[in-house]
């Protein structure tokens, strides 16, 4: 029996053979190997000049001191404070932007496919082309922002040209490249409520903002959570708008973690450097998934 | 009465919103539009001019002549088509091999590769670059296409969706003499034809879109992505933005046009996806 059944499995295994090889092959080059040398890169001050052996490898080894050098120095905590300022911005921005985008479109009225077109073009423009529109779009002297902020009566910021203001100004870009992005999913959280949540409010005799903040709410926090924890993790993720916008600057106001990765690995060549510096990042983003994890069975509301 | 005045108000209130944050939605691209037609001179006249008061295609023209733009938008098309193909392909394999076949080890791999999906990309940057620069792959197109072969969160999406296929189904085909090529091919793929369109849209849009890891792995012009070409225009001509503009506009428009089509397309793929179990 039992010598049966392991024939079996090992017919089982022949017969997905080649249906697992390419995606196979694809993991063990592209995430497990990378995974390898990238712990053990870590450890190393090699500078990605010198052929990359195991023996190059344990020449340049310096133990944990990049982490050590990373974590004491001033550099990373202020990195990190930049992204914390991003964040405090752009989180309630773009939650109300899509909220209300979801709340829009889930009304069902003529032209709403239009809107959910229209609202969704930013989600589809690459980050580059937004980068390059809004730079031109907040420029302080010919940009429009500026423009239509004078025939308001108030007087714009120098936006990416201010140590105060460039973060706002890729605040602004992000909120409007994502908010529809974040407004069609919460829609799909919508529109899975059902209706006789509604009609229960109604014979009870809840007004709208009643069942907006009783029943809507509620039932769409899964979503809503959903949706903060992948804002959190792209927020840590940062990477092309401030590349082309600011370059970090102006004077490292908007140095973020990810372009320092990048400029520590290809500008300066401190691949070890940079390698630590990219753990650091992947146990934040490590922390937020598990705390998702564990809340998701906590205080968000499912349906059951 | 009141009850149809009330109605009124509550229409022209709504698209009153809805109107306006389309209108701020879309000033970045009007103004993209505008200054794609301005000339050199008028960008910094003052008053800004907010319709170009003597429009010229001039910014189009440069674009191509500028960088080689029409062999960037070749690249991406070509980049993204075979990406697309690549990650389809090997995802639903996967896929069909973890639901249907049940091999040993395959609930073990499967979280393996679903834990996968937690490396954020920038961890696996620079070994990828290194193993690249070994192979000799940098500056070819292999470099940007062959990780669609592991893409974690198209098997996970196509596990979900060929989970739900009844087994029968499978058991009724092998019977018959089937086998499991053509129960893939056959069977299994027109299911799952929903969840595929959509898959394929997204990794489309990724990979048109993609920025960091063509950044990292192309540096030759004749083989640069069109995301790839603005950022260098970007790094050579900053501060004409109407040549930007134009670029911008034109690296806009596959990806709109592939959305729209797809998006019809999707309706009728769910209507024929949509048998009764």
């Amino acid at each position: 029996m039992s010598k049966q059944k392991k024939k079996s499995g090992k017919n089982k295994l022949l017969q997905a053979l080649p249906f697992m090889i390419p995606s196979f092959i694809g993991m063990i080059v592209f995430s497990f190997f990378p995974v390898v040398i990238s712990i053990f890169l870590s450890l190393t001050d090699w500078n990605g000049l010198e052929k990359l052996t195991v023996n190059t490898i344990f020449e340049h080894f310096v133990g944990l001191e990049n982490y050590i050098k990373i974590l004491s120095g001033s550099e990373f905590w202020r990195v990190l404070g930049h992204t914390l300022y991003y964040i405090v911005l752009y989180i309630p921005l773009v939650f109300v932007a899509s909220m209300g985008i979801a709340l829009l479109l889930n009304k069902k009225k003529k032209g709403t496919m239009v809107f959910r077109v229209m609202y969704y073009i930013p989600v589809l423009t690459s980050w580059v082309a937004a980068s390059l529109i809004w730079k031109w779009v907040l420029s302080p002297k010919y940009g429009i922002f500026n423009q239509i902020l004078a025939i308001l009566g108030i007087s714009g910021p120098g936006w990416l040209t201010s140590e105060v203001w460039a973060m706002p100004g890729i605040v602004l870009a992000s909120v409007w490249k994502d908010m529809g992005f974040f407004g069609l999913f919460l829609l799909s959280g919508l529109q899975a409520i059902d209706p006789t949540y509604y009609e229960a409010a109604r014979v009870d005799g809840a007004n709208k903002f009643v069942t907006f903040f009783k029943v809507t709410l509620p039932l769409v926090t899964p979503s809503i959570f959903f949706c903060l924890i992948m804002a959190l993790i792209n927020a840590f993720q940062l990477f092309p708008q401030v590349q082309i916008m600011t370059e970090g600057g102006p004077n490292g106001a908007t140095q973020v973690m990810v372009e320092r990765i990048y400029t520590y690995g290809f500008s300066y060549f401190k691949m070890g450097y940079a390698s630590a510096y990219s753990w650091l990042l992947f146990v934040i983003i490590f922390v937020l998934t598990m705390i998702q994890m564990r809340l998701q069975n906590g205080w968000v509301h499912y349906e059951s | 009465m009141s009850h149809k005045v009330k109605n009124i108000l509550a229409n022209v209130s709504y698209y009153a919103i809805s109107v306006s944050i389309a209108i701020i939605v879309m000033i970045p691209f009007f103004w993209m539009i505008s200054t794609s037609l301005k000339s050199k001179g008028a960008l910094m006249a003052l008053p800004v001019q907010w319709i170009p008061e003597e429009p010229t295609l001039n910014a189009y023209v440069q674009v191509f002549r500028k960088f080689p733009f029409l062999k960037a938008v070749g690249n991406s098309l070509f980049i993204t088509i075979s990406y697309t193909l690549i990650t389809i392909l090997s995802s639903s394999m996967a896929a069909f091999a973890f639901t249907k076949i049940k091999f040993p080890f395959g609930n073990g791999l499967f979280k393996v590769y679903l834990a996968s999906m937690m490396i954020p990309t920038q961890v696996t940057l620079i070994p990828l670059f290194i193993i690249m620069d070994r192979l000799q792959l940098t500056d070819r197109y292999a470099s940007v296409i062959t990780p669609s072969l592991f893409k974690a969160f198209g098997i996970f999406l196509l596990v979900q969706n060929m989970r739900s296929i009844p087994n029968d189904f499978i058991e009724a085909a092998q019977i018959d003499g089937a086998g499991l090529w053509f129960i893939y091919r056959k069977i299994m793929l027109p299911l799952t034809l929903p969840a595929i369109l959509t898959l394929s849209i997204t990794t489309f849009m990724d990979s048109w879109n993609d920025y960091l890891w063509p950044l990292v792995m192309l540096t030759d012009r004749d083989k640069m992505t069109i995301t790839l070409a603005l950022n260098t225009l970007n790094g050579q001509y900053a501060t004409e933005y109407n040549v930007l503009m134009a670029g911008s506009l034109i690296s806009m428009i596959p990806i709109i046009l592939v959305y729209i089509g797809a998006n019809s397309r999707m309706k009728t793929g769910i209507m024929v996806g949509g048998v009764k179990g």
